[in-house]
This record gives structure tokens, C-alpha cells and sequence, in this order.
């Protein structure tokens, strides 16, 4: 096991329960306006697996190990560099100087 | 030391990611939201090559290696996503979220793929978890790349045939038996890839008889099984960053689908069931 960080499941499950509930009550009361742009920026947020794939990667050992770890980096980084530019474009339409009217999505 | 510096990165990209979520929350805060957010992800990729630092024993004669491809995949990833995110007009932004948000499925698949195919897995929890974020993140990738081809116009009709549910549910249940093997241990690795085959497969069906005009609201659930799949490989990979920011994106994935659904007058099991009865020539209006 390469990892010593010991981690009961009793803790990721309350970790799990109070994001939970944070992204929940974050969502919550939110203009329609704005459901494609949010929908967006948590589709850049969760480009943070990106890392995940990172980990994956460094710690491959094998030719197969080491596709699987390129394929998960390449993907994970078009999650996040997609979607940031995405929603940033998307918000820009917000901006009360814009060209373009706000509602348009 | 690395290790301190990497899980202090996690937190504050965490940190980061949810107040960046809560500026988007509202039009007069929603640009300074993506930036925040944007600059939570910067400090976690960056800090996550500390993991170079310590690498398991097989892997350290292919460090050098495995900074090559890192550096050369975030760099194909990066520069195809933004040059596209950038070109797309605005009209064609639905489809790319959906397949950006099929990118990151496949990438939650592929670290789970990477997970039982190693040693590292310690805990039968471990081994269940993992083989469900697998399931989720491979449904939610072949899912959203059906999403992306019908918004974009390739795919123009929705397929439906009759017993299509009883069919999607048989292969819904291959999918979980062999999952349940896989997780047993009990198959190879030829097994392994027919789990991840039956998870596409059912991502696929699922969301071909959907007609186009519902595409926004199975992007946003898809989005959210991105964020569960990314979060249940958080837990297989003992990173508190990935399972808080995945859980985050998967409630309020979640919550968004049900408002979108309901702002079209519609309940989330009509949109994806709605072949049978009226319901079906509705959802092509």
C-alpha cells in the first residue's frame, strides 16, 4: 500500500454528508437564470479528479498502467481547462458591460 | 513534507472550489466565482506533482517517464478543451459541457480502472467503492458523449424499440453482477474490461431513446454522476479534496437536474422514461 494516510469510512462518510449538504444548500435559491452556467462551473470543479488521475500516473509501473494513467490525464484536464473556459464564458454574458443581453444561455 | 504539501493544496482548492460555487450563485458575484474556483484547481494540479516525491517501489524507475506523459497529457488535454471551449459558439456550449463532463466520467473511470488493476486497494470498502465509481463514471462518460452527438446534431433520432426498458435493465444488471465480481476478485483482467464494456453499454442505452429537447437536463444528471463518480474515487484514493469537491458537484448536480426538470414542467423519471405512454412525443417538442 502506497498510501499511509489511514482513513476510516466512518469519517468519509461524514466527510460526504457535509458536502453534501454544502452543495445542496449552495444550489439552493438560485435564480433559473443561472441553472447552465452553474451546471457548467460544477462541471469544472469536478475536473479536479484530474489529480486523481495525476496519482494514478506517477505511481504506474506497467505499459497498460501507464495508458490507463495518460488516457485519465488527458480527460481530466480537458474536465477542467473545458469548463473553465466554458463557464467563464458564460458568466461574461453577466457582466453588466456586455454587449450581449444577460438572459441569453 | 511533499505529502503535507499536497493535502494543504487539496484543502484550500476545497476551500476555494466552494466559495467559488456559492459567487456563482448569484449574477452580480458569478464571474469572480469561476476565477476563484479556477485558481483552487491551479494550486491542486501544481501541488500534485509532489506526488513524484513518493511513488510506490514499482513505479520509481518509470518516474521520469510518467513526468513526460503527465506533462504531455495535460498539455493535449488542456490546450484541444480550451482551444475548443474558446471556438464553440454560444449556441453550441450545452454540447460541450456535456462533453467535457463526459471527459472527467471517463477520467474518474480510468483512476478507478488504474485502482483495481494495482496493488494499492487495501479494504474490501476500498474495492466496492472504487468498482462503483467505475460504474457511475463510465455510465455518466458514454452517457454524455450520446448527449453531446444529439445536441450537436449527429445523432438525430432517438432509437426506441419495444421491451427497450427490460433491455436497458438486463444490461444495467450485467453491469453491477460483473462489478460484483470484479469486486469479489474473482475475475481477471478480461473480466475487469467487461465491466467497464457493460458500464458504456448502459451509459449508451440509457440515453439514446432520450429525445434532444432533454438533453440539458440529462447533462446536468450526468453532471452529476460525474461529481459522485469523481467523489467514490476520492475515497479509493484517500484524498479529501476529490471526495469533498465530487460530493459538492454531486448534491448540487443533483438539485440542479430536479429545478431543470421542474422548469420544464416535468419530473426527472418522466424525462428519462417518458418513451412509454404520451409522454414519448412530448419530449420531441
Amino acid at each position: 500500500m502506497s498510501i499511509d494516510l489511514s482513513m476510516s469510512w466512518l469519517i468519509a462518510l461524514y466527510i460526504f454528508m457535509l458536502a453534501a449538504f454544502t452543495g445542496h444548500e449552495v444550489i439552493s435559491r438560485v435564480p433559473s437564470i443561472l441553472h447552465t452556467p452553474l451546471m457548467s462551473g460544477s462541471n469544472f470543479i469536478h475536473g479536479i479528479v484530474v489529480v486523481g488521475a495525476l496519482h494514478a500516473l506517477f505511481n504506474a509501473s506497467s505499459p497498460v498502467e501507464q495508458v490507463i494513467g495518460f488516457v485519465g490525464v488527458l480527460l481530466g484536464a480537458g474536465n477542467a481547462a473545458g469548463g473553465y473556459v466554458v463557464t467563464d464564458r458564460m458568466l461574461a454574458m453577466f457582466k453588466p458591460s456586455a454587449t450581449k443581453p444577460a438572459g441569453k444561455e | 513534507m511533499m505529502q503535507w504539501v499536497i493535502e494543504l493544496s487539496g484543502f484550500a482548492a476545497a476551500v476555494l472550489f466552494i466559495l467559488g460555487l456559492k459567487r456563482m450563485s448569484s449574477p452580480v458575484t458569478a464571474l469572480r466565482g469561476i476565477v476563484l474556483a479556477g485558481i483552487g484547481m491551479v494550486v491542486a494540479v501544481v501541488a500534485s506533482f509532489g506526488y513524484l516525491a513518493d511513488v510506490s517501489e514499482a513505479a520509481r524507475p518509470h518516474r521520469l517517464a510518467n513526468l513526460l506523459l503527465a506533462i504531455l497529457a495535460l498539455a493535449l488535454g488542456i490546450g484541444w478543451a480550451w482551444r475548443g471551449g474558446k471556438k464553440v459558439p454560444v449556441t453550441g456550449m450545452p454540447q460541450m459541457v456535456a462533453l467535457y463532463n463526459g471527459m472527467g466520467g471517463g477520467a474518474a473511470a480510468a483512476v478507478a480502472a488504474a485502482e483495481l488493476l494495482g496493488p494499492r486497494l487495501d479494504s474490501l470498502t476500498q474495492v466496492v467503492v472504487t468498482a462503483l465509481g467505475a460504474l457511475i463514471g463510465s455510465i455518466s462518460l458514454a452517457g454524455s458523449v450520446i448527449a453531446w452527438a444529439k445536441l450537436d446534431g449527429r445523432i438525430k433520432q432517438a432509437w426506441r424499440f419495444r421491451g427497450q426498458s427490460l433491455f436497458n435493465a438486463l444490461v444495467f444488471l450485467a453491469a453491477l453482477a460483473l462489478g460484483a465480481l470484479v469486486a469479489s476478485g474473482v475475475v481477471g483482467h478480461g473480466g475487469q474490461a467487461l465491466f467497464f464494456v457493460a458500464a458504456l453499454a448502459f451509459g449508451v442505452l440509457m440515453t439514446l431513446p432520450i429525445g434532444g429537447a432533454d438533453m440539458p437536463v440529462v447533462i446536468s444528471l450526468y453532471n452529476a454522476f460525474t461529481g459522485l463518480a469523481v467523489a467514490l474515487e476520492g475515497y479509493a484514493l484517500h484524498n479529501p479534496a476529490l471526495m469533498i469537491a465530487g460530493m459538492v458537484v454531486g448534491s448540487a448536480g443533483t438539485l440542479l437536474t430536479a429545478l431543470m426538470a421542474k422548469a420544464m414542467n416535468r419530473s426527472l423519471a418522466n424525462v428519462l422514461f417518458s418513451r412509454f405512454g404520451d409522454g414519448g412525443g412530448a419530449s420531441q417538442a
